[in-house]
């Protein structure tokens, strides 16, 4: 499904960005809009993604084939070491051969400010998230679409598929965001 | 005629933890404030609780007392809003406390050689010793974690 862009607003405030907020595990976190290519239900996946024989990663289990490139979907819950989850729905994210499984959507909004991460905060969490933002007094990490796998992690999947056991390419059944 | 005295005297925040008091040169002492919802989300630093809101920031709220007492603490009153250094910039940190947080005047002797990073110095108040804390290299860093690995690297390398 397609969904036309929103008209654009010229008097808009020029640091307002578009978010999803969404779950994973019971955890809010949000990701830009524009970030985020496709909206797509788990079972629209299940017949165009591969599981992946000897996974090298746990928190990539399948494979979908996207033109002539391997996209790799991302168990959100195992990327954060949440307790495992129902995800009903994937992101396909942009400029990243990444999706993400999420549990689900709670709500688009509007953010006006993105706080970086605490310096205090000084692990693995600096890549996974762009910052964070109050919204309605509560504080949402923002996830960053690209901290879901890193160079290393990307060339070790590469390593480990076989190119002819990628599935066709995803059906049209999704939800495509404007970009 | 009677010549001044010069005192070296400093003002100190001295906070408890459960037993124990330590204390903070007060120039790295924003509030202290009650205990409000903390926001937690995944990461993997050790010692972050998550974060508050306070004043319109985003304040990670850091408990110190398992490094200090070597036990995390079961009650708080406060959390005691200090000044954290990063190499040139400054952020706020909170520090859960047990207890009433108490602005004394004292000479505090630096540390030794022989002492954790984590201590400045130590102070004498009504006939007691009393750490005086460097939050720097007591709450968790990039800064630190450089040099934790570095000495890691170090001992791995010996020998």
């Amino acid at each position: 499904m397609r969904v036309a862009a929103p008209p654009a607003k010229p008097h808009a405030a020029a640091r307002t960005e578009q978010i999803i907020l969404f779950r994973i595990s019971g955890h809010p976190f949000a990701v830009s809009s524009a970030s985020v290519q496709e909206v797509r239900s788990v079972d629209s996946l299940a017949g165009a993604a591969t599981e992946i024989d000897q996974p090298t990663l746990r928190k990539v289990r399948h494979v979908v084939r996207r033109g002539d490139k391997a996209l790799y979907v991302v168990s959100g819950a195992a990327h954060f070491g949440l307790p495992p989850s129902s995800a009903g729905l994937v992101f396909v994210l942009r400029k990243t051969r990444t999706a993400l499984l999420v549990d689900g959507i709670d709500k688009m909004a509007t953010m006006t400010r993105l706080q970086a991460l605490p310096l205090a905060y000084c692990h693995e969490e600096r890549s996974w998230y762009r910052g964070l933002t109050a919204l309605d007094q509560n504080v949402i990490p923002v996830v960053n679409p690209e901290g879901f796998l890193t160079a290393d992690e990307f060339a070790l999947l590469d390593a480990s598929l076989v190119p002819e056991a990628l599935p066709d390419e995803l059906p049209d059944a999704g939800m495509e965001l404007p970009q | 005629m009677t010549q001044p005295i010069e005192s070296s005297s400093q003002s100190f925040v001295l906070l408890r933890l459960g037993e124990r008091r330590f204390a903070v040169v007060a120039v790295q002492i924003s509030e202290l404030v009650a205990p409000s919802r903390i926001f937690r989300f995944p990461h993997r630093t050790p010692k972050l609780e998550g974060v508050i809101l306070r004043r319109g920031r985003i304040v990670p709220v850091c408990d110190v007392a398992e490094k200090l007492l070597g036990k995390a603490l079961t009650s708080r009153r406060f959390y005691l809003i200090a000044v954290r250094h990063y190499g040139e910039k400054t952020e706020w940190v909170a520090l859960p406390v047990t207890g009433d947080c108490e602005l004394i005047a004292a000479e505090m002797t630096d540390a030794g050689e022989a002492d954790a990073p984590h201590v400045a110095g130590w102070i004498s108040h009504n006939g007691e010793v009393i750490e005086v804390l460097n939050l720097d290299a007591l709450t968790p860093g990039a800064e630190n974690e450089s040099t934790l690995k570095a000495a890691a690297a170090l001992v791995e390398a010996r020998p």
